[in-house]
């Protein structure tokens, strides 16, 4: 690969940040009245590279066959293509590939688990999937930081198994307390759920204490990697963590697909979710034997062509070097935060220092409603998000319904945060509030 | 800083109404002989919501309209105009405003004619609203809220 890797001082320089933006068709496009699109949401969803296109145009033009099943060329060469894919996702998050399973996204990674905790609180697994099982006294620990897709699947799960569910609280500056951990998570908890980055605040979890309490308990952990993943330098495998999910959408690749990883033993151990075909062994009209993981957790057709797009993404970013991505993003994270101080009546919801953070801004304008705001920056042609980004509970933990929020990501410039904080300055005044 | 479409989305009437609604606390009907309906809803992809009162008489005349609520400008000046307009007029009159009104959300910001305008009043100015569809939602939520207020007041069949 290049000799962007491991060069932790890299950042992009204006050349290479121009090459990359190249890469990405939709960049170039205009909206109403010609303006230039200012894309500052790609925490709901990153734009798409050619190389993450031309992947699923190239399969579906030259490749295209059922996985795994058929003994002819193209099955062989789909199937391959299926699996090298699996390889390049795997291989970027420090894992082995047989310790992935492909999921529509990361809610389906999330519930898989939690679906898979209740199978084996039934008994589903037997003894081998006895460490999964919960039942009442058992206590499950979220955070006030999740996303709902890590927090819904575990307050089902709880009322599925009679377990309790508890969470660790978010200080003022939208940080997850590490210092509860050692009360709330306990000998009784079996679950700690929490999330690698928030997508609202942008604050990056330091996993090591949460890994460190969870084992001493014995409890399992599940992170939610879908805002780190495509910004940082993500090595599950050293940060230890039982389980993982993250989505392609948000990594520069396509919709429809997501990854989940799970310990290799957890996942042998693990009884299926969705059944069908393509994870069996043995089928009898009396019963039926289970393919070894990650097949066992992949019933049904799968989504190869998104797949294997998200393995070019994968690449992409690889060959970008992940250090360098996460250099020019720390760099745009305080471009983001000096650009909304400087705008009177704007106040940040997250960490307002750029340490642990991503380029994640979210923000409230006094007296300004965030559709409002977002409607008054759309019409200058910059798309940033508005609402509660499923995470209410986070957003009732600072007294706000609603928030507007600027992400950026690798093909994100100065000029563009610029274009931003101008439309910014001029929002309260168009209200008829006072902008001083 | 704007091309004009933000002037046309946010008309005066709007910005006035979203700084000084009409209509807004909730609280009983100071008649016993009229018949109260409540209901609350939510939008639920920016948690926007607005709970409303409505107060029908013997002969069916919508005697007053109370409601609370909190999200965007468009959200809370619909339902301050919303109060402006049917508050005195019979059931048929409140479902033709209410008609007309939803019908000028699928105008595209193009507008009805002039004798909606006229049915609609301070509504009109929600015409460009139209052309947002994410928007659409945010008027019709106090108009949603109405239609269900007056389900639970007992004086009508839910359709």
């Amino acid at each position: 690969m290049t000799s962007l890797l491991h060069d932790a001082a890299r950042t992009l320089d204006a050349t290479e940040l121009a090459a990359v933006r190249a890469d990405f068709p939709l960049l170039s496009r205009t909206l109403r009245g010609g303006r230039p699109l200012v894309y500052l949401d790609s925490g709901a969803t990153s734009q798409k590279p050619e190389v993450v296109l031309d992947a699923e145009q190239d399969f579906y033009a030259q490749r295209n066959a059922a996985v795994h099943r058929g003994a002819h060329q193209l099955a062989e060469e789909a199937t391959e293509a299926f699996e090298d894919a699996r390889d390049r996702v795997a291989s970027f998050v420090g894992v082995s590939p047989g310790s992935l399973v492909w999921t529509s996204n990361a809610t389906a990674g999330i519930n898989l688990v939690a679906y898979a905790m209740s199978n084996a609180s039934l008994g589903r697994g037997g003894a081998a999937a006895r460490p999964l099982a919960l039942g009442p006294g058992d206590e499950i620990v979220v955070t006030e930081a999740e996303h709902h897709a890590n927090l819904v699947p575990w307050q089902e799960l709880a009322l599925r198994t009679g377990a309790s569910l508890r969470w660790l609280g978010v200080d003022d500056d939208g940080r997850i307390r590490v210092d509860e951990l050692d009360t709330v998570v306990t000998e009784r908890t079996k679950v700690l759920a929490f999330t690698h980055a928030s997508n609202v605040t942008g604050a990056i979890t330091p996993v090591a204490p949460f890994v460190e309490r969870a084992r001493a308990v014995g409890a399992l952990t599940v992170l939610d990697a879908c805002q780190s993943v495509p910004h940082l330098p993500v090595d599950l495998t050293a940060l230890g963590v039982d389980f993982a999910a993250f989505s392609g959408h948000k990594m520069l690749g396509p919709t429809g697909v997501g990854a989940l990883y799970g310990r290799r033993e957890l996942l042998e151990a693990m009884p299926p979710v969705t059944t069908g075909g393509s994870m069996v062994e043995v089928v009898t009209m009396e019963a039926t034997t289970y393919a070894p993981p990650p097949q066992r957790f992949e019933a049904g057709t799968q989504m190869v062509s998104q797949a294997i797009g998200m393995g070019a993404a994968a690449s992409y970013l690889h060959e970008l070097g992940m250090d360098a991505v996460a250099a020019h993003e720390a760099h745009l994270a305080g471009l983001l935060l000096d650009a909304v101080a400087s705008v009177p009546g704007v106040r940040v919801i997250g960490p307002t220092d750029t340490r642990d953070r991503l380029a994640t801004v979210s923000f409230v304008v006094d007296g300004v409603h965030a559709h409002d705001v977002g409607q008054v920056l759309d019409d200058a042609g910059v798309a940033v998000r508005v609402g509660h980004h499923c995470a209410q509970p986070l957003h009732r933990r600072f007294g706000v319904a609603s928030t507007s929020r600027a992400s950026a990501a690798v093909y994100t410039t100065d000029e563009e945060i610029e274009v931003f904080r101008e439309a910014l300055t001029g929002v309260r005044a168009f209200f008829g509030l006072e902008v001083s | 800083m704007s091309t004009g479409s933000m002037e046309q989305l946010y008309q005066q009437v709007i910005l006035d109404h979203a700084k000084f609604p009409h209509g807004k606390g909730l609280g009983a009907a100071g008649d016993l002989h009229l018949h109260t309906g409540e209901s609350h809803q939510v939008n639920p992809t920016c948690g926007d919501e607005v709970t409303l009162q409505v107060d029908l008489d013997a002969q069916g005349i919508v005697r007053d309209v109370r409601w609370d609520g909190q999200g965007c400008s468009i959200s809370q000046a619909s339902v301050s105009v919303l109060h402006d307009l049917v508050v005195g007029n019979d059931l048929a009159t409140v479902d033709e405003i209410g008609g007309t009104f939803r019908a000028l959300m699928q105008t595209r910001g193009a507008g009805l004619d002039d004798d909606a305008e006229e049915t609609l009043g301070d509504a009109t100015a929600f015409t460009g609203v139209a052309k947002y569809p994410a928007r659409i939602k945010c008027a019709l939520l106090g108009w949603a809220a109405l239609t269900d207020a007056l389900i639970k007041t007992g004086a009508r069949e839910s359709s």
